[in-house]
């Protein structure tokens, strides 16, 4: 009994090991620093929920939320859509060059996102970019991509740019494994394309858009780099509290509120979980 | 975004932070962390400079190089070892999070005057005092003093000091026929004219800059902040602060401040060719023009900075820092030998000589330095006028003892009204607000 116990134990004991260090530890800190509050003056006191109530009706975090959400709501479905039709086209077998696409499309989500947000930055400048060249040949006024109205827009461009050759790889290997006879079956009936991709294709690729969806929700939650980036570009359009991520980091970092940031930290990654959550339960409703 | 595994290392290095500086909350509780003064003697510094060790030194500023350098040679028992963690903000982040992790820490650090109330608030820079400090009193310029002192306590040397001047390109105000400004009214009408001539040239570059801000409404005589211990005052509402809000909104409202940011690239371009022809900033600015706009070389000259009322002779500091004795260095009595070395005694003629801009009296007035030709500048006596300036700083200011933070946020409010977002003194009322707010959950009594 005890030896078969053990042998359980001795392949999960380094995972578990792991888990517990990198996941599990920073959470239950991260909890326990909640519960403080440290102060320049005066010290560390035991303050229990306070930091909660506080983010709760913190407008700046609320800002903050509602920001990706609404990316979350515009972007994501925009950049999945694009890369489903990417993926339907490259596996229609009708694309000429389909690998030439596949890696072409794909390449973006290699460039690192600090060094893919400066380049977009250098093309957005109103004064030395893209941008600015075009408004300076056909005498436009073109509105500035980098100010402070239009500035989240452009960071969906960028997110899109990068992250739709990605998805379009999910969706991609979704469909390579449908089953042949199946389209032989399609084919024998006279089906035609469009008759294939929404009786075939697309139920298949429910499994993988639900997993790109859950991957973009976390994406869009925990935004960070290309704000980050371009608040060095267009210091005035990003603030302290564009996204929750950069709130909690400038909390952190500038304020050393550590105990709040925690705090933020926890109840986004709480927030992140019920949206996955009610996502993939709304999305597989009836299936598997 | 990016994808899940480059997330959740992020997710894992910011973890491991927050563990590191959650460790030091419960220790920095500790009354005595070694920061009083009285404990060592000067006699101590002379003893431990006898028996050498090892010193760590966090600076970002160049000339440090060599002082360290000389000052092994001169004490070979002791080996310095220089790092540059970062400048200004970067390496207090650094800073502070090795004070709360309490590993780490160097032995002597840079802090900017500005920055230096926060250490010294929390006592996480020693007070130096007892070592012998107090002593050099007269040796540094007021206003450099001044500024290392913190609930009149000393908590650093200064090693260089920022008093403003005009600095301007010659060659474009010749170009122009442009009057160089005397008043800041003149400088508003110098870059009306300037930018009518040539579009693609102004007066001067500013997407919102704190330090900036700051250091011209102390020049217009505005107090904003006041402190007395933990007793705090935020008013951008004072003479001061509305004669800078007016004025500079002019300047926004026309549309001629180039946007272009400050250091970057862009930046330095534009200060080289021309298409930034002006910049009112601290007396250390020659040599980072030298090394970084070499296209201008001997276009740009120096003039008294642009007064408030004609015929006034006021100046501000912007910039300049100080070396300090982190708290939990190992060694104080030998990280303030090398402080001193650096400030006062030869490491300061050194960095002079390296191009430094000296807080010390001494090296102020010495002939050498004011009658320097430096040939960027068409061969002029540059130090003449910024010695001057030094001189003519307006006393009284004081940071807030949270600055950097409040520095941090100067984008989400004053730096709206440079992208068409409300005006200056809206900005400045909601940086107000937000300070006082801050203030408060830190625990100080904020008015």
């Amino acid at each position: 009994m005890t030896r078969r116990s053990w042998i359980g134990w001795q392949f999960t004991g380094p995972f578990l090991a792991v888990f517990a260090l990198v996941f599990l530890a920073p959470i239950g800190y991260s909890a326990y620093l909640s519960v403080f509050r440290t102060r320049l003056v005066g010290g560390t006191s035991f303050v229990g929920l306070e930091n909660y109530t506080k983010a709760l009706s913190d407008p700046q975090f609320w800002e903050a939320l509602t920001r990706v959400g609404l990316f979350l709501l515009i972007q994501v479905p925009i950049m999945l859509g694009l890369a489903l039709l990417v993926a339907l086209a490259i596996d229609s077998g009708r694309l000429y060059g389909a690998g030439f696409f596949r890696v072409a499309i794909f390449l973006p989500y290699a460039v690192p996102s600090v060094v893919a947000t400066l380049m977009a930055g250098f093309l957005y400048g109103i004064r030395f970019g893209l941008v600015g060249s075009i408004n300076e040949t056909f005498g436009l006024s073109l509105p500035d991509p980098l100010g402070p109205s239009w500035i989240l827009v452009t960071i969906g461009n960028i997110v899109t740019w990068q992250y739709v050759g990605y998805n379009m790889l999910i969706l991609y290997s979704g469909l390579k494994v449908i089953d042949n006879a199946l389209y032989e079956a399609a084919a024998i009936d006279g089906a035609s394309e469009f008759r294939i991709i929404r009786a075939i294709k697309l139920p298949a690729l429910r499994g993988p858009l639900v997993v790109a969806g859950i991957f973009s929700i976390v994406g869009s939650f925990q935004l960070f780099n290309e704000p980050q980036v371009l608040d060095s570009l267009a210091p005035n359009s990003v603030t302290t509290y564009f996204t929750p991520n950069i709130y909690a980091y400038q909390l952190s970092f500038a304020g050393q509120q550590v105990n709040y940031s925690a705090t933020i930290a926890l109840l986004m990654g709480v927030s992140t979980m019920i949206v996955a959550y009610l996502f993939q339960l709304r999305t597989m409703r009836g299936s598997l | 975004m990016t994808i899940i595994r480059r997330r959740a290392l992020l997710g894992a290095a910011l973890s491991i932070t927050l563990l590191a500086s959650a460790t030091a909350c419960s220790s920095s509780d500790d009354p005595d962390t070694g920061a009083g003064g009285g404990t060592v003697s000067e006699a101590d510094v002379a003893a431990a400079l006898e028996a050498g060790g090892n010193l760590k030194v966090w600076a970002w500023d160049t000339t440090i190089t060599k002082v360290a350098a000389d000052f092994q040679v001169k004490y070979p028992k002791v080996k310095v070892e220089l790092v540059n963690a970062g400048t200004g903000n970067d390496q207090y982040t650094a800073l502070l999070n090795a004070i709360q992790a309490g590993t780490g820490v160097p032995d002597v650090a840079q802090i900017e005057y500005y920055a230096l109330p926060q250490f010294a608030l929390n006592k996480s820079v020693a007070e130096l005092d007892g070592y012998g400090a107090a002593g050099l009193d007269g040796k540094f310029t007021p206003g450099t003093w001044n500024a290392v002192h913190a609930g009149g306590k000393i908590y650093g040397l200064p090693i260089d000091s920022g008093p403003m001047a005009l600095f301007y390109n010659k060659e474009v105000f010749d170009k122009h026929q442009i009057a160089v400004p005397t008043t800041w009214e003149e400088y508003a009408a110098a870059a009306e004219k300037l930018h009518k001539a040539d579009p693609k040239a102004y007066i001067t570059s500013d997407s919102g800059d704190a330090g900036f801000t700051t250091s011209l409404i102390w020049q217009a005589g505005g107090k904003p902040y006041t402190v007395s211990g933990t007793d705090v005052t935020v008013n951008f509402a004072d003479a001061g602060s509305s004669k800078f809000a007016t004025q500079w909104q002019k300047l926004i409202d026309a549309k001629l401040l180039s946007p272009v940011v400050g250091w970057t690239d862009e930046w330095y371009k534009g200060l080289g060719d021309g298409t930034i022809a002006t910049l009112v900033t601290g007396a250390w600015m020659p040599s980072n023009l030298e090394s970084g706009a070499k296209a201008a070389n001997g276009k740009w000259r120096v003039a008294p900075m642009p007064q408030w009322e004609s015929g006034a002779k006021a100046t501000a500091e912007n910039g300049g820092s100080s070396l300090t004795v982190p708290a939990a260095g190992a060694n104080k009595a030998l990280a303030y030998a090398f402080v001193k070395y650096a400030a006062v005694e030869e490491g300061a003629k050194t960095r002079v000589d390296a191009g430094a801009f000296p807080a010390t009296t001494a090296e102020l007035n010495a002939t050498e330095f004011k009658n320097k030709e430096f040939p960027y500048f068409g061969g002029q006596k540059v130090n003449e006028v910024l010695a001057e300036s030094a001189g003519q700083v307006v006393s009284g200011w004081s940071y807030l003892p949270f600055q950097v933070y409040a520095n941090s946020i100067y984008g989400d409010t004053v730096g709206k009204a440079y992208i068409g977002q409300g005006n200056l003194t809206d900005g400045l009322k909601a940086w107000q607000d937000a300070s006082v707010k801050y203030g408060q959950e830190q625990g100080f009594t904020v008015k």
